[in-house]
């Protein structure tokens, strides 16, 4: 088990991944350009960033569904991206299972539901007999809330949220050890989101789990999230624990975002005033920008110039705090 | 409402019925509204509530199986639950009052050039002659934030980017100057940063063009941004209607409390969040009471016997629960939506951004 210097054990870590696509041209179009980080084991690692950001084609490299151009990505300190053997394939479809987002077309609505949360234990043959089988899908059924009586039923038959739940038991039943939710609660209603991410958080608490939640709505990641990196046009802008990101956040891209949210309060949203993220505002001089560390655990991507004035901004705002 | 604002539409009483298989389904349950002329009004539930289905209405938009079987719906002077043809119609849908729905992709044609979408609108329904339209066209392009209009004229809806064809479904909309703009969930399929842009367009133009807007949506942060008035609805009836600071601030009826109580913004880290527990009415059946009830953890003896009737608790807001009569039991809002202000104002810096603080 590998770990850094922070000291908490390393579940996933993405090294210097770049995910590219061919278009037919000669160029080719990078989708994810040099992420690295870490997701540690047992925590809710958000990935934040707006339609075509590459959040969903980052989630489906590390389920081994898009090949990295470059880098590598380790689960559990052994490489999981690129050429595996067969039986280290079949590990990772055990132990990294995905939610997906829209319940409605991730289910076979052909299937009974038995079927459908059945699938992965037929594929991998994760069971002693019919009866072990069906146990293991009733208790799958029961831990998101269902009752074993809905197995003989069809995807169609259940509401969004019914549906939703099917699809975490989907997941869950392979006893898996890291879940991509990709952007789980979107196609849900404002009242049903609620039960899918207090599910989330139940079954991350009792089966010990560490989540990588795709999302692109800032206020339910901070419900969610222990950590967050936000992501802009394939690149990885800011990373930082989630208490620390709302309340400094550095990189103009992630202040626009935070800008951007609506308040459920008239009076607070007379005066918002959405910031506009405007990159030709940023260092001009062409300079390589990096990920570095700005305080320990907050990272923010910038050149020497952008970083000192990210320094001094950092510095302004805490020293705000500390008058208040 | 004060007495000097001119009523722009009035609907009275509409109940809608869809014929699915040999069954009828009430979809709309005797909703009255009136529309104010200049103002915003949002309307707010969960799908499946009847909030597309109830402004369909205005513009004869009903799919084929449904009708309109009681009500009635005045503009201008005239009942538009009695227009039955697309002739009938024409002058008032898509001239008088305008749609924007969702998903800008379906709402405009894959194989038909942007130009050509914009200018026939103008040309059928303004008579103009084609050179005319396209300059008319162009500029209310630039209206909406399109740069460089004359030269992306000719392009197809696939070359720009959702936002973008957002804007291009309101440059439509908005070609013959509507009076009344309904949005339907306009930001939906956006991103954030994004749906900020549309929604300050959309006020920028009406404050400019004077039109009535109607917004469609679920989402709280939204409605707390465009509406002056807003409109709770729930299982085909409105249940509570006020101001925009009345609906906010001091809801009465337990399903704004619902709904306001599960917004993620209020939701403490390590705790669970409030949700709604149950599944929304059958429409199939006649309800009986109050809609609500069984998912209601306040709810009376009465509210599953009679259903409540609209109670006033102030010269614009009214719920309808039985709550509100003399005889219930007082109760307060739920804890999480108390001082739902000063907790906002917490989580938001001076410019209204989000922000966390200790």
């Amino acid at each position: 088990m590998s770990s850094n210097n922070t000291g908490r054990e390393v579940i996933l870590s993405i090294k210097h991944v770049d995910i590219s696509f061919d278009t037919g041209h000669k160029k080719k179009f990078v989708a994810v350009k040099d992420a690295n980080f870490d997701i540690y084991k047992g925590e809710t690692f958000a990935l934040v960033g707006e339609s075509g950001s590459g959040k969903t084609t980052l989630g489906r490299a590390i389920l081994r569904i898009n090949p990295c151009s470059a880098g590598e990505i380790d689960f559990e300190g052994k490489r999981i991206s690129g050429k595996i053997s067969r039986e280290e394939d079949r590990n990772v479809v055990r132990n990294i299972q995905m939610i997906f987002q829209d319940p409605a077309a991730s289910l076979n609505e052909r299937a009974t539901i038995e079927y459908c949360v059945s699938e992965g234990l037929y594929n991998f043959h994760l069971y002693k007999d019919e009866a072990d089988r069906i146990a293991k899908v009733d208790k799958a059924l029961q831990d998101v809330g269902l009752l074993p009586e809905h197995k003989s039923r069809y995807p169609h038959e259940f509401s969004g949220g019914q549906r939703q739940r099917v699809g975490i038991a989907r997941a869950m039943i392979m006893d898996p050890k890291f879940i991509v939710a990709d952007e789980p609660i979107s196609a849900l209603d404002v009242s049903i989101r609620a039960q899918v991410l207090n599910l989330m958080n139940k079954l991350k608490a009792e089966k010990n789990l560490t989540y990588l939640f795709i999302a692109h709505d800032l206020s339910v990641v901070r419900f969610i999230a222990d950590r967050i990196a936000v992501i802009h046009l394939g690149e990885i802008v800011e990373i930082a624990d989630s208490e620390t990101l709302f309340k400094y956040p550095l990189h103009p891209y992630t202040v626009s975002l935070l800008s951007a949210v609506p308040m459920p309060d008239p009076v607070v949203e007379r005066t918002r005033r959405a910031i506009v993220y405007d990159p030709s505002k940023l260092d001009q001089s062409g300079e390589k920008r990096v990920l570095k560390e700005i305080r320990p655990g907050h990272f923010v991507f910038a050149t020497t110039k952008e970083y000192a004035g990210y320094e001094e901004k950092l510095a302004v705002m805490e020293k705000e705090e500390q008058n208040n | 409402m004060e007495e000097n604002r001119k009523v722009i539409l009035s609907a009275k009483d509409i109940e809608v019925k869809f014929r699915v298989r040999d069954n009828y389904l009430t979809a709309i349950r005797g909703v009255s509204l009136d529309l104010y002329e200049g103002e915003t009004f949002a309307i707010v539930g969960e799908s499946g509530s009847g909030k597309s289905v109830f402004t369909k209405t205005f513009t004869g938009m009903l799919e084929s199986n449904g009708t309109i079987s009681n009500g009635s719906v005045m503009f201008h002077g005239k009942d538009l639950t009695k227009l039955k043809t697309d002739k009938d119609w024409e002058g008032i849908r898509g001239a008088k009052i305008s749609t924007i729905f969702q998903d800008p992709m379906t709402s405009l044609n894959p194989i038909r050039t942007i130009g050509s979408q914009i200018t026939e609108v103008i040309e059928k329904h303004q008579g103009v002659s084609k050179g005319e339209a396209k300059q008319q066209a162009i500029e209310i392009m630039e209206r909406v934030g399109i740069q460089n209009a004359a030269g992306r004229f000719d392009e197809y809806p696939f070359q720009y980017s959702g936002g973008m064809r957002q804007r291009i479904v309101i440059a439509i909309a908005l070609s013959c100057h509507p009076e009344i703009l309904i949005c339907d969930e306009p930001t939906t399929a956006l991103d954030v940063t994004i749906q900020a842009q549309i929604i300050s367009l959309i006020r920028d133009l009406q404050k400019e063009l004077g039109f009535t807007t109607v917004y469609i949506t679920h989402d709280l942060g939204v409605v707390a941004n465009v509406a002056d008035r807003v409109g709770v609805m729930y299982g085909g009836q409105i249940i509570e209607y006020g101001n925009v600071e009345e609906i906010f601030f001091e809801p009465c009826h337990p399903y704004t409390w619902a709904l306001l109580s599960s917004l993620p913004q209020l939701g403490v880290k390590g705790k669970d969040l409030y949700y709604i527990t149950g599944t929304p009415p059958s429409l199939y059946n006649k309800i009986k009471g109050d809609a609500f009830a069984p998912r209601n953890e306040h709810a009376l003896k009465v509210d599953f016997v009679e259903e409540p009737p609209f109670f006033k608790v102030s010269d614009t807001h009214y719920a309808k629960t039985w709550l509100l009569d003399p005889r219930a039991p007082k109760l307060d809002k739920p804890e999480v939506i108390q001082n739902l202000h000063e907790k906002i104002k917490k989580m938001t810096d001076k410019g209204g951004s989000f922000h966390v603080e200790q």
